[in-house]
Order: C-alpha cells, then structure tokens, then sequence
C-alpha cells in the first residue's frame, strides 16, 4: 500500500498501468489546455500507447485518447494506482 | 469582422458553441437547410458561418463559431469564439456538447455560464452515445446546470424542432434559464467582491462583470486588448492595470 502512494510523474508510468493526477507543474497556455482537456488533480488516468520512439505517449483520459509529450508529461505527478483500485 | 454581422430588425442572433468535431456544423446546416462544410475533424469552422432560419414567424441568425475547449487560452479560435459570445451580445448562446464525452465537454459550458445567462445546452451524437449504451438523464442534468437542455442527434434531423423552440423561448424571454455559477476558492471570491464595484462601471449592462473581473485576476492580456479594442475603453483598463499593479505591490 505505502508503494501505491509514491508520487511519480506521468512520463514515467508503464504502458497499461493507471495512475491518478496529483499536481502539475505547467505553467502558462500549456497548464490552461491540459487542464481544459480533463486533466485536472484527481483525474484517473491510463496510459495507452507509446510512440515510436517512445514519444509521445497515449493517454485514456475521461474517455478520450490524448497524447502527451514526454517533456510535458514529466512535468505532470501522478500518484500510482495499485490493482483493484478504481480504475479509469 | 464577424462582429459586425448586419443583424436586421427584429431578427435573433444565436451563436453556436461547442467543443472541436461536436457537430455545430452539422446542427448549422440542418437549421439552416445550408450546406457549410462538415467534416470529421477538428479546426474545420475557423472562422464564422452565418445563416438565416425562419420559426414561429421570426427570423433567426445562427452564427457557427470555431470548436474549442476552452474560452481562456489563446489560439485564434478561442480569441474569435471568445470575443464574439462576449462583445457581439448574441440573443441565444447554443453550447453545442457531446453526449459521448460529456464530463470533458462540460468546461466549456461552464465558461459560457459566466458570459452569459441567455444559454441553452444541445446535447447532440446522441445516437452515438446510445451506440455506447451510455444513458443521460436529460432532467437531472437540466436541473443540476440550470439551463435547457436538448438531446439531439443532428445527422439524423432528430431533436431539433425541440431545439428551435427552446431557442425562440430564450431569445423572446418567455424562458429564462439561470445557469449555475462556479464559485471559487474564498481568496478568489474575496478578490472578486472588491473588483466587481470598480467594473459594474464598464460592463454596461451587456457584459457580465464577474466574467471581467475573473479575466482580470487571470491577468489575461488579451481579453483586455479585445475589451479595450471592442467598449473603447482604453482609458479604464489602464486605471485597471495600475489597481493591478498597486495590488501586486502590496
């Protein structure tokens, strides 16, 4: 359980593993279109496909598939989800 | 530009607003009985179509807006939808949302709550989101938004006899919907009590003074320009930006 409450960033989660937003650290329009896209602290988060290579990243998020940049993904921390935890 | 759309005697301007590839377009057209391009991808209305509908005897100029998420950041689509639902004062706002991601869509119409009161929410791809077998309680939603909401499905003509009658209702006054407000953090709040009086001034009655003071604590540069551009105001937001700047000062 203490493992499932480390704080990562979004960069760094697995393909098919969830996690749930804590904070981001964007500043600016970036912070403004990523918030307006659902992802806000508290949002549940998957993460889908990677690119190429390995940028960028696929994310399900409220139902819809958007894709992040890895620079821009580190800046987002996300609290790790453990198995059986509510999902996306 | 679009602001200056010649808007005729006795006729009503509705705008549509919505989030990228909702379907405005497609709910314009079947309005319209017009054939303005749709298409099944995002920043295809960039700038505005214009087209004129006729119901209960009046006539109606639906404006279709470029799809965006939001109405805070600065893309030019945001600047045109943004400076059109704030300064050309249409008669009806239409939020335009998809039923099959609802949550994502609801921002917007949240930010256009705060612009205006004169909104109706059209919740279209209804059949796609009963292809998902995703079911919307249309009452709740309407009660828990404060505003009409009307399911439709647009490529198929369904719901929008319903539309046009929700839209007449608003725009003769005969419905007056009150649409649910967010209320901020209590610093924010605070903030906003001691600007309101400062820009009740300048709102002139046509423009929400909430919604300006809320950008001013944004510190949004160009939703300034285009309130100075559009009220002439210069000389009141430069009284504003020394407020600003004394209160940073502190």
């Amino acid at each position: 359980m203490r493992d499932a409450e480390r704080i990562n960033s979004l960069s760094d989660l697995s393909l098919g593993s969830d996690c749930q937003i804590v904070s981001l650290e964007l500043s600016g329009l970036l912070r403004r279109r990523i918030l307006d896209l659902g992802i806000v602290p508290g949002t549940l988060i998957r993460c889908i496909r990677r690119g190429p290579s390995g940028d960028p990243t696929a994310y399900m998020v409220r139902g819809t598939l958007i894709a992040l940049r890895s620079e821009d993904a580190a800046q987002i921390f996300v609290r790790k989800l453990s198995n059986g935890e509510e999902c996306v | 530009m679009i602001l200056s759309a010649e808007k005729k005697n006795n006729q009503f301007t509705v705008a549509l607003a919505g989030n990228p590839n909702v379907g405005k377009s497609t709910i314009f057209n079947a309005l319209t009985g017009l054939h303005q391009h749709t298409g099944n991808w995002p920043g295809k209305t960039v700038d505005n179509a214009q087209g004129i509908y006729e119901h209960q005897k009046k006539s109606f100029l639906i404006v279709d807006l470029p799809g965006t998420y939001s109405l805070l950041a600065h893309t030019v689509e945001e600047q045109i939808a943004r400076d059109y639902l704030c300064f050309a004062n249409p008669d009806v706002t239409v939020v335009v949302l998809d039923a099959t991601c609802l949550e994502r869509n609801l921002n917007l119409a949240l930010q256009v709550f705060e612009i205006t009161s004169k909104v109706i929410v059209c919740l279209n791809l209804m059949d796609e989101a009963t292809k998902k077998d995703l079911v919307i309680d249309v009452p709740s939603l309407e009660r828990e938004l404060g505003v009409p909401v009307v399911a439709t499905a647009a490529r198929q003509g369904k719901g929008l006899f319903e539309l046009r009658k929700k839209i007449f209702q608003v725009a003769s006054g005969s419905l007056q919907p009150s649409p649910r407000q967010i209320k901020y953090s209590s610093d924010v709040e605070n903030a906003l009590k001691e600007l309101l009086p400062l820009v009740e001034n300048i709102a002139n009655n046509t423009l929400s003074p909430r919604w300006i003071a809320l950008r001013l604590l944004d510190g949004d540069q160009s939703f300034l320009r285009s309130l100075s551009n559009y009220l002439d105001i210069d000389q009141a937001s430069f009284q504003f930006q020394d407020w600003e700047e004394s209160k940073c000062a502190q």
